[in-house]
């Protein structure tokens, strides 16, 4: 296999009429260009101010079918699932993600809510979990995978509940990449100092349009995906 | 399935235009990505600013194509994957069981892939015991159909819903014969039930990728069902498959592919699952695979770079090309006898089988020119085709009859007096032959034109011969 | 420019199959103001020679032409396709012969198709035909394409008095002529015409028009074959107001 890459790597080089690696210059420009990425186009659509964004982000999260409910602060976030739940005709039964941001939430409020946090098994029915960001341009959450966010989370479970702080929402896809950057440089994302395993950009509930071009929802994840919205001190 | 019947595009494409269901799939499918390409464009005044930017990164990568691979690596590396270099489909073939016996995986579940379609994964794993179940919804139709996918990214899209409901009761052979199943929420219910249960029995999952960051050692996959999420994180082990062309620099340009890739493909804003895999799970995580491996594959692609065919090296295979192009509309996508299908096939496969098996795609196009308006990194797909076209007359692969024809008329093309004579000639004949009816039905020479349609006959005189004999009367 | 010399390129399919689309030219561009000229030594602009992948060919064909045309104000061609070879293909054909190449290049700067030359550089907004019926336009894909002919057509008809445009659905799609290709791959060229006519018919039209001879007999031979009795014409001679001869594949007047 050590062949196969150096036959790969030396046809490459020879297409491009050298013999060997590219230039120490070059190198150094184009690490210099990795190490500090620069924002290619962004579309204006959500060059707004903050307030606009967030509407920005539920209209167009809306328009992909994911459902969204907006509450003044954390406490009444329970009583906004518990509702939801009852509406879609849904066990008052979640999985939720171990993450602390949703300690928040008074849940004992809502007694009959059953609660387990963790991760999900084939029988859960609803997960629970917050989402880091949020992208207003497309509607899209944000999810990292890591101790506080199992994945699975994401896709089991035939409904996913994303609680999501509107301080969380920002503009576009490289604001994402700039926050895990961040918390990778501060230690937050870990002890390995890397990207998490698994970052989901989720716009909307699983769709398949596979037969006969039918738009289907609820395709292998998640059929709903309903977003809690919660203004936060600057917003509300 | 494997082997490519790509030089009987001609037997397939008969077949294929006699076949009603295809029409009917097909017609059904058209104005719905045309139309929603269109309607997300509209919708995004950069969006022709970002296939410009689109195009320039992709330059730029293949410019630096080694350097930005070895980065890739190293990232892969660090962050506790590994990467396996493959010159050849069977070598990928080859690694992929490496790593299935390694775990003593038995089942392997795969997400959308056409590396996988490209290196007949499935048949491999399926020749050494280990079964392979595909879980995009289309990718499972036309596996239980066996079938190729007929599109890079909709594989059923030649199949009506009575088709798949066939097939699901010829498969699902364990559920009730008598139940409901014609209308696509069935279909998918049903589909979506029996998958569930192989996404915990697989030890592997496969992916593609869509993109691989060099910044950060991650490979992207964009889906809309979730299926590729749940392939890669349930199983104990991720691989993925990617050919060597996908790396880009940077989590940045990744995103300028992401605004164009959707918007041209489906019609997307944006698809539901942009995923981005970073090795395997890490110590704290409660899920995730624990083995993480990317095949990079060359497969001829390191023959394309430096020639005229690098511009097809930027293709980011949203379709586009296929979805507006009038041949692929009539034939559909296995007329084209492999994986890859419509005008981005006409132009990879030749570079991917050789020209001498691929030769009918790059002429069985009329270079309308829809595919290079709207591919979103700007391939001049029909210039390609040309030059394909150019490499076959040199080789003398082109058909005889053709040959001899044009370069009999080129013959005289280069002759003036002599074709003004000539063509005079024959078209004063025509001209009187068919003057009472206006047309011909047959013509002998013409059959390949007269078999569908009428030839309108020439009005006599050549407009050269009416012109100078204007020009002699004096024309004022 | 007062009087510019134009030098018309006929186009093969015109000189041989439909001279009065010729004649309609240059009336329609003496109508503009422009002195016509017929280069002698012209046959073809080499496409189908191109687009079967024979280089050598093509080179020499178009030399010929560069030869024939040097020295003329514009050069005019009632075809997209044919405009399209000259002035977008011509010069890439000789990006390794640095004289050939200018003289490429200067050429292909100077040549237009018709109708888009009638609007865009002679600034012709209206022209003063009359025609009685429903017509439909087709866009044929290299004028289309290579040339962005989309509105000169439709705001030259516009001015045609009587005239009544009806907008073909799918009009931006092949009618699957694409040269030697409706004969290479007949049974494919058939979907594609046969697709192509029926938008046609549904329009409700009773003249179809476009700027393309060979796009024009493939849509008028397969129409008649299937006895839509629509009538097919080209785009200039309806501009011109020279539709006494009968349409494309119509029989001729005893």
């Amino acid at each position: 296999m050590v062949a196969n890459r150096d036959g790969i790597l030396d046809d490459i080089r020879r297409s491009q009429g050298r013999d060997g690696p590219i230039d120490d210059q070059r190198a150094a420009e184009l690490r210099a260009r990795m190490a500090s990425p620069t924002r290619n186009l962004l579309p204006a659509r959500a060059d707004l101010p903050a307030s606009e964004v967030i509407d920005l982000f539920q209209s167009m999260a809306e328009s992909v079918f994911a459902t969204v409910d907006r509450v003044a602060d954390m406490s009444a976030v329970p009583e906004v699932l518990t509702d939801y739940l009852k509406r879609e005709n849904l066990p008052a039964q979640v999985v939720m993600a171990p993450d602390p941001s949703l300690d928040d939430a008074p849940w004992s409020d809502q007694p009959l809510l059953e609660i387990r946090r963790g991760v999900p098994q084939e029988s859960d029915m609803v997960s629970v979990t917050s989402a880091p960001a949020a992208i207003a341009e497309t509607g899209t959450l944000a999810m990292f995978s890591g101790a506080d966010h199992p994945s699975t989370l994401n896709f089991l479970p035939e409904t996913h509940v994303v609680v999501l702080p509107v301080d969380r929402i920002s503009k576009n896809y490289e604001d994402v990449w700039d926050l895990i950057r961040q918390r990778v440089d501060a230690g937050e994302m870990g002890p390995n100092e890397r990207m998490p395993r698994t970052v989901n950009l989720v716009t909307g509930p699983s769709r398949s349009g596979d037969i006969e071009q039918t738009l289907l929802l609820g395709a292998h994840g998640p059929r709903r995906l309903h977003i809690i919205l919660v203004d936060t001190d600057e917003t509300a | 399935m494997s082997g490519s019947t790509t030089h009987q595009f001609k037997e397939n494409a008969e077949r294929q235009l006699a076949d009603e269901d295809l029409r009917q799939a097909l017609t059904k499918s058209k104005g719905h990505f045309t139309g929603g390409r269109q309607n997300a464009m509209d919708k995004l005044p950069e969006f022709d600013a970002l296939r410009d930017k689109s195009r320039d990164i992709k330059e730029h990568v293949l410019e630096n194509l080694d350097f930005y691979l070895e980065t890739y690596e190293q990232n892969v590396i660090d962050s506790g994957g590994q990467v396996h270099w493959a010159r050849t489909a069977k070598d990928a073939q080859d690694i992929v069981l490496e790593i299935c016996r390694s775990v003593g995986a038995t089942s392997v579940n795969k997400g959308k892939s056409m590396i996988g379609e490209e290196c007949d994964i499935n048949e491999a794993l399926e020749a050494n015991g280990i079964r392979a179940v595909e879980t995009d919804l289309g990718e499972y139709i036309i596996q239980i159909r066996n079938e190729r996918p007929s599109h890079i990214i909709a594989p059923a899209v030649h199949l009506t819903k009575a088709q798949v409901e066939q097939s699901f009761r010829e498969t699902h052979t364990h559920l009730d014969p008598d139940r409901i199943l014609e209308e696509p929420p069935t279909l998918l219910e049903e589909a979506r039930t029996v998958l569930r249960k192989k996404y915990f029995e697989a030890e592997v999952g496969i992916t593609g990728a869509n993109f691989l960051v060099a910044e950060t050692g991650s490979s992207i996959i964009v889906t809309n069902e979730g299926n590729g999420d749940l392939s890669q994180l349930l199983p104990k082990v991720h691989i993925v498959l990617a050919s060597i062309e996908k790396v880009v620099p940077t989590l940045e340009d990744a995103s300028t592919f992401l605004r164009v890739l959707a918007r041209s493909a489906t019609g997307q804003e944006f698809s539901v699952y942009t995923t981005v895999s970073t090795g395997p799970r890490r110590a704290e995580d409660p899920d995730g695979p624990e083995e993480y491996h990317v095949i990079l594959l060359d497969n001829g692609r390191t023959g394309m770079l430096g020639t005229e065919f690098q511009d097809m090296l930027r293709c980011i295979r949203c379709g586009a090309c296929m979805n507006h192009c009038p041949v692929y509309q009539s034939v559909g996508g296995h007329a084209y006898g492999w994986v890859y299908p419509g005008p981005m096939g006409a132009v990879l496969s030749p570079s991917l089988l050789g020209v001498d098996e691929a030769g009918h795609l790059p002429n069985a196009s009329t270079f309308c020119g829809r595919c290079e308006e709207v591919c979103p990194v700007r391939i001049p797909l029909p210039k390609l085709m040309r030059h394909w076209r150019e490499r076959e007359f040199e080789r003398h692969l082109t058909p005889r009859a053709a040959r001899t024809g044009i370069r009999l008329w080129a013959f005289f093309a280069q002759r003036p007096a002599l074709y003004r004579w000539a063509t005079g000639l024959q078209m004063r004949l025509m001209g009187a032959m068919g003057r009472r009816r206006g047309r011909f039905s047959s013509v002998p020479l013409a059959k390949g034109w007269t078999k569908y349609r009428d030839l309108p006959a020439p009005e006599g005189k050549t407009f050269q011969q009416q012109w100078a004999a204007q020009q002699k009367l004096g024309r004022s | 420019m007062e009087n510019p010399r134009v030098a018309l390129f006929v186009t093969c399919l015109v000189d041989l199959f439909r001279p009065s689309v010729g004649f309609a030219t240059v009336k329609l561009l003496e109508d503009a103001g422009c002195t016509v000229e017929v280069p002698r030594q012209q046959t073809c602009c080499g496409q189908p020679a191109y687009n079967t992948g024979d280089k050598a060919d093509t080179k020499a064909i178009a030399r010929q032409v560069i030869e024939a045309f040097e020295g003329y104000d514009y050069v005019v061609a009632p075809s997209g396709s044919c405009a399209g070879m000259i002035s977008q293909h011509y010069p890439a054909l000789f990006a390794d012969d640095a004289a050939w190449s200018t003289r490429a290049q200067k050429l292909a700067e100077r040549t237009h198709e018709l109708v888009s030359f009638l609007t865009d550089v002679r600034g012709v907004d209206g022209v003063g035909g009359e025609f009685s019926g429903a017509v439909t336009y087709h866009d044929s894909c290299s004028g289309l394409r290579e040339l962005s002919i989309h509105d000169q057509p439709r705001r030259l008809l516009g001015s045609v008095e009587g005239l009544h445009l009806r907008e073909l659905p799918d009009a931006n799609v092949c009618c699957g002529f694409g040269g030697t290709f409706c004969v290479k791959y007949a049974d494919i060229s058939d979907r594609m015409v046969e697709t192509k006519i029926q938008a046609v018919i549904d329009t409700g039209a009773d003249t179809l028009l476009a700027g393309d001879l060979g796009c024009l007999m493939n849509m008028a031979g397969k129409l008649q074959r299937e006895g839509a009795g629509i009538q097919v014409r080209h785009v200039a001679e309806v501009l011109a107001g020279m539709t006494d001869k009968p349409a494309i594949g119509e029989p001729g007047k005893d």
